[in-house]
C-alpha cells in the first residue's frame, strides 16, 4: 500500500489528537502528524511545513533541500546530454 | 414540527385528490406550460409542425437515481433535465419535449420535491424545452432512495445532420468543450465518506444551444456524444470500436481542474473515468477544428474548449493514451465502478 | 502540484534513458541477456505502466514485477475470513478500496454489500474509528492491509481508540513485511535478479538497514526509489550504474521522503502493538517465517479475530490460473491461459486482474491485449 502524496499543513485542528488540515492541490483534508512532530514542540510550529500524507497520517517532513538536490542532478544531465547532442551535430560527417 | 403537509405520503401517489393536488400545486404550477395544464392523459403535438422542423424524430429515456439529491453545481432535477435534453443534441436533434416520472419516497419532505421541480424549470427555460407529461408514484419507505426521476426526451433532427460514432476517420480531430472530472469529483466529494473539502462543482448544463452553433458552422460533424458515466475514456473507446479507428489523445492538453486533480491524486483515481455532466466530445474533419474551437469559446458552455488529440489508424479499436511523459498507453474502458486505492 | 509534477519533467526523462543507453553498451551481462531488474512495490508497477515507462527503456532491460501488492499476496481464505466477518448483523466493515473486488472462494466483499453487508470504503482508519464513535451500537471492524507503510497508521489507530476508550472497534490484521518476502524472492531457485527498487515509501517507516541483506548477502545492488516517473528512471539508471561497475550497495534516490533511519514515532508505535506472527501465507510465496504480524495480547480487544472467534478458512486459487508464479515473476501474465479468456478484470479469477497493481490488471489495461494474446499462441507454438 504505497500511495503517499506531497500536502501542505495549513491548520491545526486538534492539537490534542494531533490533527492537522493539509492542502493537496486544491483539496483539504485533516491528516494526523504524530509521526512527524517532536514531543516537545508546538504544533503551530510545523505550519506550512511539506508533508508525505498516506491514509490520513503525515508520515514524513519533506526534505525540500533533498528535493533540490535530485532535481538538480538531473538538470544538470539535462544540460550535459544537450551539450553533447549540440557538439554532435557540429562535428563534421566522416 | 412537521404535520402530513411537509412531507410525501403514500396518499400522494395513490391517484386520489392527494394525488391531485400535488400534481396541480407541484408540477402544473411548477412546469407552467399549456400542454402539461390540459392535464390530459397525454401530450398532444402538431405533426406538421414538428414535420416542416426537420428531416428525423429523436427520442431517448434516462433515469435520475444519484446520491446525495443535492450537490456543489447542481440536484437531481437540474441533472434529469440536461441529460435528456444533451443525449438527444448530441445526435443534431433541437430538443423539444420533456416528460417527468417521479418514484417518491414516502417520507420525502415536501419541500424537497419543490426546489427539485423549480430547478428542473429552470433548467428547461434555460435549454429551451417544456416538460409536458409526466407521472407520479409513491412508494414505502425502503423501496425506494428517496427519489428517482425518468425523463423522456423528443426532438428533431434537421436535414443534412448525419452523426454516427462510425463515421471517425484517421486525421479527424478531437475537441472537449473543457475541464473533465467535474461532476464525478462533486459527487465523491459531495457523498462525505472520504472525508475531504474542496469547492468543486458539477459542470452540469444543457449543451443543445452549444451544439447547434457548432452544427451551423460545421454541419459535417463526425461524431458527437456527451462524456457521462464512465468518463471520457468509455465515450473515446465507444468511438474507437465503431468507427475502427484508434483515438489518439495528447494527456498534455487535457484539461483537468487543479482541484480535481488533487482529488484524483490522494485517492489514486483516474480523472479520465470520472463522470461529467456538461462535456461534450466531437470528432471532426480537421479543417474545421480550428473555427469550431473559436466559436465554442465564444460559448458559455464551451469557453475552455480545447483539442485534445486526433483520430489515426491504430491500434485499431483502442484509445491510446501519449502520457505527459513521453510514454504511450492503451486506456480501455471502464470496467466496475472506479474504486479508491491506497496502493 | 508541488513535488509532483517536476518529477514527471519528460525533457530530463530523455537525458537519463541516454545515460542508460550509453552504460548497458559497457555492461558485460547484456551480451548474452537482458538486465532483470525488479521493482518490487506495486505502486511502482503502477507508475511504469500508467507512465508507459516500459516502452520507453532499451530492450536490453527488462522490469520484473515483484509481489509487493499486498492484496495480491493476500490467500483467498483470508478474503473467506473478512467475509464472514462482513456479512455478521450488526457490523460495519470497513476496508481500503483496492480490497473490495478481490475474489473470495464464493464473492467478493463488493458482491457481498451488494447482497447487504454493510460494507463501506474509506480512505484512512482513523475515519473507520469515527464511525465506531458515531455508531455505538455497532461493531466496526477495520479491514488492515498494507506491508510496514500502513502499519504505523493502524497501530496508531487501536491506540487512539485505547485512548478515547472506543470499545466498539477492532482491526482484522493482514499486515506483511518486506524483508522476508523479498528474501523468499532471492531463494527461488528460477530467479534470475539483477537488481531492486526497493520499495520508497517502506523505508520511509523502517529506514535503510533491513535492505542491506540484500547487497551484502545476496549481492544485488538495490536503490529505494520514489514514486514519479522520474523517480523510477533515476534509480533504474542507479542500478545499472552499480551493475557495470561490480558493485552491490543499498543507495536511497528518495531522500526527501524516506530518511536512512526511517520514521521513529511510525516504528514505536508498531513495536507498541504489533508483534511478528511466527508465520504468515502468503500467495505464491507458501508459508514464510515472521512475515506477518499480530496485534499483541496487551490490545486484544481490538483483534476482531479474536472478539469474533473468527474460524479461519483455507481455499486454494482457481486450478486454471497461475498468479502464485505471476506473483513471484517467473511468468508473465499473458502466460497464463486464463488470461484473457475465463480471467478479464469484468470476472476476475483472482487478485491480480483486479489491484490496481497487480500485474494481470496491469498488462491488461495498459497493454494491447490482441497483441499479448497473439505472442501467448506464438509462445505456444513454438515451445
Amino acid at each position: 500500500m504505497c500511495l503517499g502524496i506531497p500536502g501542505q499543513i495549513i491548520e491545526i485542528i486538534d492539537a490534542d489528537n494531533m490533527l492537522a488540515k493539509v492542502d493537496i492541490g486544491g483539496v483539504t483534508r485533516s491528516v494526523n502528524i504524530a509521526c512527524i512532530v517532536n514531543d516537545q514542540d508546538d504544533l503551530s510550529d510545523y505550519l506550512n511545513d511539506w508533508v508525505l500524507v498516506h491514509v490520513g497520517f503525515a508520515m514524513s517532513r519533506i526534505d525540500e533541500n533533498e528535493a533540490q538536490k535530485t532535481l538538480a542532478l538531473l538538470q544538470e544531465l539535462g544540460e550535459m546530454q544537450q551539450e553533447m547532442d549540440a557538439m554532435q551535430s557540429m562535428e563534421p560527417q566522416s | 414540527m412537521s404535520s402530513s403537509n411537509d412531507i410525501i405520503t403514500l396518499s400522494h401517489g395513490a391517484g386520489g385528490k392527494a394525488m391531485r393536488d400535488l400534481i396541480d400545486d407541484l408540477f402544473v404550477k411548477g412546469f407552467a406550460n399549456e400542454t402539461l395544464a390540459a392535464l390530459e392523459d397525454q401530450a398532444r403535438f402538431d405533426l406538421s409542425t414538428i414535420c416542416s422542423a426537420g428531416k428525423q424524430l429523436a427520442m431517448t429515456t434516462d433515469s435520475y437515481v444519484v446520491d446525495p439529491l443535492f450537490f456543489p453545481g447542481g440536484d437531481i432535477g437540474k441533472l434529469a433535465v440536461c441529460g435528456t435534453v444533451n443525449d438527444l443534441a448530441v445526435g443534431g436533434a433541437i430538443p423539444l419535449y420533456l416528460s417527468c416520472g417521479m418514484i417518491i419516497e414516502e417520507g420525502l419532505p415536501l419541500e424537497t420535491l419543490r426546489q427539485v421541480v423549480l430547478s428542473m424549470k429552470t433548467t428547461a427555460d434555460q435549454a429551451g424545452i417544456q416538460i409536458v407529461t409526466g407521472d407520479t408514484k409513491v412508494v414505502h419507505k425502503g423501496a425506494a432512495d428517496k427519489l428517482f426521476i425518468n425523463t423522456t426526451g423528443i426532438g428533431v433532427i434537421p436535414a443534412g445532420i448525419d452523426i454516427q460514432a462510425q463515421r471517425a476517420k484517421p486525421g479527424d480531430a478531437i475537441l472537449i468543450n473543457g475541464f473533465i472530472g467535474d461532476h464525478g469529483a462533486a459527487i465523491a466529494d459531495a457523498r462525505g465518506e472520504l472525508s475531504l473539502e474542496s469547492n468543486i462543482q458539477s459542470d452540469c448544463q444543457p449543451l443543445n444551444d452549444l451544439i447547434a452553433q457548432m452544427l451551423n458552422t460545421c454541419p459535417d460533424i463526425h461524431c458527437l456524444r456527451d462524456a457521462t458515466r464512465g468518463g471520457l475514456a468509455t465515450v473515446l473507446n465507444e468511438f474507437a470500436e465503431a468507427s475502427q479507428t484508434c483515438m489518439s489523445i495528447d494527456e498534455k492538453r487535457l484539461p483537468v481542474r487543479a482541484a480535481v486533480r488533487g482529488f484524483c491524486e490522494i485517492l489514486g483515481l483516474d480523472p479520465l473515468y470520472l463522470a461529467n455532466e456538461g462535456k461534450l466530445v466531437a470528432i471532426v474533419p480537421a479543417a474545421a477544428a480550428e473555427t469550431l474551437l473559436a466559436i465554442m469559446r465564444q460559448h458559455p458552455a464551451g469557453k475552455d474548449s480545447v483539442c485534445i488529440g486526433e483520430v489515426t489508424q491504430a491500434p485499431q479499436g483502442h484509445m491510446l493514451l501519449k502520457t505527459a511523459f513521453g510514454g504511450e498507453r492503451l486506456v480501455d474502458m471502464l470496467v466496475g465502478d472506479q474504486l479508491p486505492r491506497i496502493c | 502540484m508541488k513535488y509532483v509534477d517536476e518529477f514527471r519533467d519528460p525533457a530530463k526523462a530523455k537525458a537519463i534513458l541516454n545515460e542508460i543507453q550509453s552504460l548497458l553498451t559497457k555492461t558485460a551481462i547484456v551480451k548474452q541477456r537482458p538486465l532483470q531488474i525488479m521493482e518490487f512495490c506495486g505502486g511502482h508497477t503502477h507508475t511504469i505502466f500508467r507512465y508507459g515507462i516500459e516502452k520507453l527503456l532499451p530492450e536490453t532491460i527488462e522490469m520484473v514485477h515483484g509481489p509487493g501488492c499486498p492484496v495480491c499476496v493476500l490467500p483467498r481464505g483470508r478474503v473467506d475470513d473478512a467475509l464472514s466477518l462482513a456479512e455478521r448483523d450488526n457490523v460495519i466493515f470497513t476496508t481500503f478500496g483496492d480490497a473490495m473486488r478481490v475474489p473470495g472462494s464464493q464473492k467478493s466483499l463488493l458482491q457481498a454489500k451488494a447482497d447487504g453487508a454493510d460494507i463501506r470504503m474509506v480512505y484512512s482508519p482513523l475515519d473507520a474509528l469515527n464511525l465506531a464513535r458515531k455508531h455505538p451500537d455497532k461493531q466496526v471492524i477495520f479491514f488492515a492491509l498494507g506491508f510496514e507503510t500502513t502499519m504505523p497508521s493502524t497501530a496508531l489507530t487501536i491506540l487512539q481508540a485505547e485512548k478515547q476508550a472506543i470499545e466498539n472497534f477492532s482491526l482484522f490484521c493482514n499486515h506483511i513485511t518486506t524483508a522476508p518476502t523479498i528474501k523468499a524472492i532471492l531463494d527461488e531457485p528460477d530467479m534470475i535478479l539483477d537488481g531492486f527498487l526497493a520499495p520508497g515509501h517502506v523505508s520511509m517507516v523502517i529506514g535503510k538497514q533491513p535492505f542491506e541483506f540484500i547487497a551484502e548477502h545476496y549481492h544485488k545492488p538495490i536503490v529505494i526509489t520514489g514514486f514519479e516517473p522520474l523517480d523510477i528512471l533515476q534509480s533504474i539508471w542507479m542500478v545499472v550504474q552499480q551493475i557495470s561497475a561490480q558493485r552491490s550497495t543499498v543507495e536511497n534516490q528518495y531522500a526527501r521522503v524516506a530518511k536512512a533511519s526511517g520514521n521513529l514515532p511510525g516504528l514505536q508505535a508498531i513495536q507498541q502493538v504489533y508483534e511478528l506472527d511466527a508465520s504468515s501465507e502468503l500467495r505464491g510465496l507458501g508459508k514464510l517465517d515472521h512475515s506477518g504480524v499480530k496485534i499483541r495480547d496487551d490490545y486484544q480487544q481490538f483483534d476482531a479475530e479474536k472478539k469474533f472467534a473468527l474460524t479461519k478458512h483455507a481455499a486454494s486459487d482457481p486450478a486454471e490460473t497461475c498468479c502464485g508464479d505471476v506473483i513471484k515473476g517467473l511468468m508473465r501474465p499473458w502466460q497464463c491461459h486464463a488470461f484473457g479468456n475465463s480471467c478479464k478484470p469484468e470476472t476476475p479469477l483472482g487478485a491480480l486482474m483486479v489491484s490496481s497493481e497487480g500485474a494481470c490488471a496491469a498488462y491488461y489495461n495498459f497493454g494491447n491485449v490482441n497483441e499479448l494474446l497473439a505472442r501467448r499462441q506464438k509462445d505456444t507454438v513454438n515451445s
